[in-house]
């Protein structure tokens, strides 16, 4: 039984200047997918999600989420349709304390809506929700102002602050760039949990293994264009896909 | 026809200005609000230096010139380094600095009449129909020379290169081994000697007043809100419209309704294209 | 040889500031009367000066103090959200005029004009400024720096509004103690009221926008409602006080879009610290009345507040209030490293 398709990016074009960063991209994304969008650096990974999650303009191309054109809406629309993402470069308020960063998205329209937090419950709300990120509820951490948490726990954050917004896509940038092994292992099945739930997730990581481990499709980019699309397996044993990753043999 | 050469005049006055003032911007990134107030003190140094000390014209116009610019490099050393990201404070200690200066050559009582820089060139020349002062033409050749100069300045010199370099992105800028407090320092120095050399060309077709040091910083915003802070085209553009809007706006109807141009060109700019005529829309793309 | 000692400075809490912080377990007044005091000084300062200074000359620079710490907390809110308002002038002149105008051409009595002056003028300022709010932070204060410029510019050239003489002969308060205490109150509630307000999920997400618009949006918040809000009700107590001063002085002229407007709020915040509003009303209430007292030096002043504001962002960037709040909070003492 297919499942609805909630996301198809047609044609998807980005320039800056001279340089194209993202060239004529096209694919669908299924309720419930796990995606991995994968590349060297600098294939526009990141651009292609600033594109998706509306934070930067096409030069063509469009995009449809739930049926809807999405293409030239403002961020803050987009996630309250309900796609949420991290982000590549941590962004946390850090004169804040941890927990209150969480305020933001349990502030916003969509959760409102969804039923949560009336006044003065947003506090617990974030607690709670923290407290399934590995904050300990009954610790101290939730508390401390987020600039003087270890990065680790500030990727959690980012993570935590996604979910409160209570999404049906999940869009994570290079989520564990920067995280221990132990990190990695702690959460890699709480992102699983969710797309077992029914949560889609794209997710752009350079750390393949954990990431093949999870993902049922993959999309690889190279220079803007996408150049494999599909189980992890095949994708990374296709020849243009090792050259762009490992170089051709003469460079060997 | 003298409809035509004084809007050009205006128009090259108003891009000479805003120039200076959006190459600091755009260069920086330090809104420098005591431009006018440069513009001011290097007119009226030069004064001073020339009827009270006795220095003749052109030495003191350097001597001001440099006096200005060393003056602007310091107060981002001692100033504005200080509050260096603090994006707030950065705004509110240059306008600070403008009103001081500016109040207190008031205080001081340096307006009105006697206060004139001489010309550089006496005498006009018929155009047409009409007598037209050697000093305008003047004033149009330096500005277009100064127009050049400065593309080719920011473009191919290895100091001018840096500038834009800085301002496009920092971080890069700082890790190729450009000093960036030392090139924003020389870059808001420049930009003030630069309202200096404005000042010097401009004033003396008019008396100094102290009120300039407000007028000509109002002149410089309105003109990069219309056209757009960080494009020279943009600003080339607003500078002819404006230029020429007041000048008709005082032939045909009242000479002081050259403001009512001012304001409902802003409001309409803001009501139709916010980022000025050729304004990169950049905000949001910026960063990501 | 013995090696140098070297000390650096450290910052602990007191043990009474450790103690009261959970305020449900407060267990001796001393702990209480600590909360307490700076809330209930300045209020009971506020509320007894005019008492103290009975009418006359002091009694108007109380007065004064009042409309300018109006102005300086409208500025602090504008801070807190992220945008630096060069222009707190285009309030306090918008205001004054429309309280102004209706009085004058439309005879509508005093407790019409502030209220409508208020809320419209609020309006209109929020109106003029909304389209730069997509822009670069600069384009903000580039445009409320001109704004009042431009207006004072507009009503002498075109001999609006009453022109280079104003509008005079309008409707006074009906006693000078009515007057006082409506500013007071005001000051006092927009005090406690914004450092609520900043405390509340709704300033969390302000806050949020000044340190980090782009997570805000990606969190579904449409921050250009939210700076609009806000600019709306920093707008609001701007024109407030402008319709205030209008009516106090009976008068409304080019001057309330004067420079002077902006400057002196400013150098407020500058001085007593900016994001805790408390610093704000603290500024204003010493430069106001030292401004008065210098009333000889006339428009020399002006460089003197900005002398003021530049010491103060040199020296002490953190303000008079969050240093004594530092005092009174923490004890600093030498450590041997």
């Amino acid at each position: 039984m297919p499942e609805e398709v909630i996301l198809r990016v047609e044609n998807l074009t980005k320039r800056f200047g001279g340089v194209v960063a993202v060239d004529q991209v096209s694919f669908e994304l299924r309720r419930g997918e796990f995606l991995g969008l994968i590349g060297p650096n600098g294939s526009g990974k990141t651009t292609l999600i600033n594109l998706i999650t509306g934070f930067v303009k096409p030069t063509s191309g469009r995009i449809y989420y739930l049926n809807q054109d999405i293409t030239h809406k403002p961020p803050y629309h987009i996630a309250c349709l309900g796609v949420a993402r991290s982000f590549q470069m941590v962004r946390a308020f850090h004169k804040l304390p941890a927990f209150k960063n969480l305020i933001v998205p349990l502030y916003s329209p969509r959760v409102r809506k969804l039923g949560g937090g009336k006044y003065g419950e947003r506090d617990d709300m974030a607690i709670d929700l923290l407290d399934d990120f590995g904050f300990e509820r009954d610790s101290f951490v939730p508390y401390k102002p987020a600039g003087s948490l270890p990065h680790g726990y500030l990727k959690r954050l980012d993570l935590a602050r996604c979910m409160a917004l209570r999404p049906d896509l999940l869009i994570l940038d290079e989520l564990f760039s920067g995280m221990t092994m132990s990190e990695v292992a702690a959460t890699l099945p709480l992102i699983e949990k969710f797309n077992r739930e029914g949560l889609t997730i794209i997710m752009v990581e350079h750390r393949l293994k954990e990431l093949f481990r999870v993902a049922h499709r993959v999309i690889v980019l190279n220079f803007g264009k996408k150049i494999a699309d599909g189980p992890p397996k095949e994708a990374m044993a296709q020849e243009e896909v090792q050259r762009a990753y490992l170089g051709t043999e003469s460079e060997g | 026809m003298e409809l035509f050469i004084y809007g050009i005049t205006n128009s090259v006055t108003l891009a000479l200005i805003a120039l200076g003032f959006s190459l600091t911007f755009g260069i920086s990134g330090v809104a420098n609000f005591a431009y006018g107030a440069f513009y001011l003190l290097g007119g009226i140094l030069t004064w001073v230096f020339m009827n009270q000390i006795g220095i003749p014209y052109f030495l003191s116009a350097i001597i001001s010139i440099g006096m200005v610019g060393l003056f602007g490099f310091f107060l981002y050393w001692g100033l504005m380094l200080r509050l260096r990201g603090l994006a707030v404070n950065e705004v509110i200690a240059t306008l600070a600095t403008a009103i001081v200066i500016i109040e207190v050559l008031r205080y001081l009582g340096f307006s009105g009449f006697t206060y004139v820089l001489p010309e550089f060139i006496k005498g006009s020349v018929q155009i047409g129909k009409s007598w037209v002062d050697y000093q305008r033409i003047f004033l149009v050749g330096i500005g277009i020379g100064l127009i050049i100069f400065l593309y080719l300045f920011t473009h191919k010199t290895k100091i001018g290169l840096s500038f834009r370099a800085i301002s496009q992105n920092e971080r890069t800028a700082i890790s190729l081994g450009i000093d960036s407090d030392w090139t924003a320092a020389l870059s808001l120095s420049f930009g003030s000697a630069l309202a200096v050399v404005a000042g010097l060309v401009i004033l003396p077709l008019g008396s100094i007043d102290t009120q300039i040091g407000y007028d000509i910083l109002l002149s410089a915003l309105a003109v990069g809100i219309v056209g757009g802070l960080e494009s020279v085209p943009g600003i080339l553009v607003a500078s002819l419209i404006l230029g020429f809007g007041q000048i008709v706006v005082a032939t045909f109807f009242k000479a002081q309704w050259q403001t009512v141009v001012t304001l409902a060109a802003i409001v309409i700019i803001l009501a139709v294209k916010p980022s000025g005529i050729f304004g990169k829309y950049k905000e949001l793309e910026e960063r990501v | 040889m013995a090696e140098a000692i070297k000390y650096r400075k450290e910052r602990i809490d007191r043990g009474i500031k450790a103690r009261s912080d959970t305020i449900y377990m407060l267990s001796s007044y001393r702990e209480l009367l600590y909360l307490l005091l700076p809330r209930i000084l300045p209020i009971s300062f506020l509320l007894l000066v005019p008492l103290w200074v009975g009418g006359g000359y002091w009694g108007k620079v109380i007065f004064y103090s009042c409309t300018f710490a109006l102005l300086a907390l409208s500025w602090d809110l504008l801070a807190s959200v992220g945008l630096i308002s060069l222009g707190q002038a285009l309030f306090f002149g918008v205001g004054s005029y429309v309280a102004g105008g209706f009085n004058y051409y439309l005879k509508w009595p005093i407790f019409l004009t502030i209220p409508v002056a208020t809320l419209g003028g609020a309006l209109i300022c929020t109106l003029l400024l909304i389209p730069v709010l997509r822009l670069r932070g600069v384009y903000f204060s580039m445009v409320t720096l001109i704004l009042p410029l431009l207006f004072d510019h507009l009503i002498e050239t075109l001999e609006i509004l009453g022109g280079t003489h104003g509008l005079l002969s309008l409707s006074p308060f009906p006693n000078h103690w009515l007057a006082d205490y409506i500013a007071i109150g005001a000051v006092i509630l927009c005090l406690f009221g914004f450092r609520r307000l900043l405390h509340e999920d709704y300033g969390f997400v302000l806050r949020g926008i000044r340190e980090d618009d782009r997570v805000v949006m990606a969190g579904g918040i449409n921050i250009y409602w939210y700076k609009a809000q806000t600019i709306f009700l920093s707008a609001a107590v701007g024109c407030f006080a402008g319709a205030l001063m209008t009516h106090y002085y009976q008068f409304v002229g080019r001057s309330a879009f004067a420079l002077d407007n902006t400057i002196l709020p400013l150098a407020g915040v500058v001085l007593g610290g900016s994001g805790n509003f408390a610093g704000s009303v603290l500024g204003t209430f010493i430069l106001v009345p030292l401004s008065e007292a210098l009333r000889a030096l006339g428009g020399l002043r002006m460089a003197l507040y900005s002398l003021i504001l530049i010491t103060a962002l040199a020296i002490l960037p953190e303000g008079l209030f969050h240093y004594f709040e530092r005092k009174y909070h923490q004890f600093e003492r030498l450590v041997s490293v």
